[in-house]
C-alpha cells in the first residue's frame, strides 16, 4: 500500500512540474510540438527511475559507511552524468529506433533538475531500495502527464490569437499556471480517501 | 569592462531575458527572506566557478569540461549548503532542496560555457557579479509581488524589536492566498514576462519610427 501511497503522491498531489516547480526548462523548451514532449517524457521517466535507486545504493553503501554524506551533491550529479552518457550509449548500441526518437533528449536531462531533485528527495525522506526506485518512477510519469497535456495545449493554442507580447513563452507560463490550479483537486485528502 | 557588469542586471537579465534558472526562482519567491538568501547563494557560487574556470580555461581539455565545471560549481554548492546549515538553519530548512539543486542552475553552467572559459579572471568575476545580482534583483522582484499580493507581509531578517515582518495594513487583513500557492508562481512570472516583452516591442517601434523620421527629415 505504501507503493500506491506512493505513486499517487509523485504523479498528482506533488507534481514535479506544477506544484515544486522541478524540471520547468525542459517544460517550457518542449512542449511546443506533441512527438517531442512524448520522446522526452519516456527518456525522463527512464532515467528517473535508474538515477533514483543507483543513486540510492551509492549513498547506502558508500557514502553512509565512509562518513562522507556531505559529498552527497558532487557525488549524485556526476552518477546521473555518468549515468544518462551510459544509458545513451548502450541505447545508441542496442536499439538506434529508440536512440533517434529520444536523439538530442539524452543529454539535456543531465540538467534537469527534476533527476537530481527526485535523488535529494528520496535520501531525504529515507526510503528503502524498492521505495526510492518507485518514487523515481512515478515523478518521472508525473513529468511526463504534464509535458503531454501543455504540449496537447500549445498545439491548439497556437491557431488562437494571443496578444502579441504574451506569444511563447509567457503564454505557457499563464497556461500552466492554470494547470497548476486544476492540480490542485489532489492533495492529501485524496489519499487518505483512497487508501485510508 | 564595466559593460560585462551592468549587462547581468537589466540588458540580459537572466530570469527575464534569457529565461534561465527558474524552477529556483519560482519554487523559494514565497518569502523575500528566502528570495535574499537564494540570491545570495547563487552569487557566491557563480563568483566562486566563474573565478576557477576562467583560471583553468587553459588546463581544462576541451572533451572533459563540462564534467570539470560541474565538479567545480558542486564544490561550492557544497560549501554553500554546509554554511547554510550551520549558521543560518531556518533559511536552510525553507529552501530545503533547492540548496543542493544550485548545481543543476542552468544560469551557473551556462555563464561558465558561455562566457569565463574565454575571457579573462577579472572580466569573468564581474560578469559573475552581474549575472548573479540581475538573478537577486529578478527573484527579488518576483518575491515581492507574491508575498505582498499572496500574505500581506514583506519577510527581512529579524533584528533588536522588530521581528523582521512588514506588515501591509489592508492586505494582510485579506490577501490573495492564490498568488502565494504553486499556481501565483507560474502566473506572476506569466504576466512578468509578458509586460517585459511588450516593453522590449515598444522600445523597437519606437526606434524605427524615429529612423523613419529621421529619413523623412
Amino acid at each position: 500500500m505504501t507503493y500506491v501511497g506512493i505513486i499517487i503522491t509523485f504523479v498528482f498531489i506533488n507534481n514535479f512540474i506544477l506544484t515544486q516547480f522541478l524540471g520547468l526548462c525542459p517544460f517550457i523548451g518542449v512542449s511546443r510540438q506533441m512527438e517531442p514532449a512524448v520522446g522526452m517524457g519516456f527518456a525522463v521517466i527512464f532515467v528517473m527511475s535508474l538515477a533514483s535507486l543507483i543513486t540510492w545504493m551509492i549513498y547506502t553503501w558508500i557514502l553512509i559507511p565512509l562518513g562522507i554524506a556531505y559529498l552527497q551533491t558532487i557525488t549524485f550529479i556526476l552518477v546521473i552524468a555518468a549515468l544518462v552518457q551510459l544509458v545513451e550509449m548502450t541505447i545508441q548500441k542496442t536499439a538506434p529506433p529508440l536512440y533517434k526518437a529520444l536523439g538530442i533528449y539524452l543529454p539535456l536531462i543531465t540538467t534537469n533538475c527534476a533527476v537530481l531533485g527526485i535523488a535529494l528527495i528520496a535520501v531525504r525522506s529515507n526510503y528503502n531500495a524498492m521505495e526510492s526506485f518507485v518514487a523515481g518512477f512515478s515523478a518521472g510519469v508525473g513529468f511526463m502527464l504534464a509535458l503531454v497535456l501543455m504540449a496537447s495545449i500549445r498545439e491548439k493554442l497556437d491557431t488562437e490569437w494571443v496578444p502579441k507580447p504574451f506569444r511563447g513563452v509567457p503564454i505557457a507560463f499563464v497556461t500552466a499556471g492554470l494547470m497548476a490550479l486544476a492540480f490542485m483537486a489532489f492533495d492529501k485528502a485524496l489519499l487518505r480517501n483512497l487508501i485510508g | 569592462m564595466i559593460e560585462h557588469f551592468t549587462k547581468g542586471l537589466f540588458k540580459e537579465n537572466p530570469i527575464f531575458i534569457i529565461v534561465l534558472g527558474l524552477c529556483p526562482t519560482l519554487a523559494v519567491s514565497t518569502q523575500v527572506v528566502n528570495a535574499l538568501g537564494m540570491g545570495a547563494g547563487v552569487i557566491f557560487v557563480l563568483l566562486g566557478s566563474n573565478f576557477f574556470v576562467s583560471l583553468l580555461r587553459n588546463f581544462i581539455p576541451e572533451k572533459i569540461r563540462i564534467p570539470s565545471y560541474i565538479v567545480i560549481i558542486a564544490s561550492f554548492v557544497t560549501m554553500v549548503d554546509l554554511f547554510m546549515q550551520a549558521y543560518a538553519p531556518t533559511l536552510s530548512k525553507n529552501l530545503g532542496v533547492f540548496v543542493q539543486l544550485i548545481v543543476v542552475n542552468c544560469i551557473i553552467l551556462g555563464r561558465a560555457e558561455a562566457f569565463a572559459k574565454n575571457h579573462t579572471v577579472s572580466e569573468s568575476v564581474l560578469d559573475a557579479l552581474g549575472m548573479g545580482i540581475g538573478f537577486t534583483l529578478g527573484l527579488l522582484l518576483i518575491s515581492l509581488i507574491r508575498e505582498v499580493l499572496g500574505a500581506g507581509t514583506i519577510t527581512l531578517f529579524p533584528f533588536g524589536n522588530f521581528d523582521g515582518v512588514i506588515r501591509i495594513p489592508v492586505i494582510y487583513n485579506a490577501p490573495i492566498r492564490v498568488i502565494g500557492l504553486a499556481t501565483g508562481a507560474l502566473l506572476v512570472i506569466g504576466y512578468l514576462k509578458g509586460f517585459f516583452d511588450w516593453m522590449a516591442i515598444r522600445k523597437k517601434k519606437r526606434e524605427i519610427e524615429k529612423r523613419v523620421s529621421a529619413v523623412k527629415v
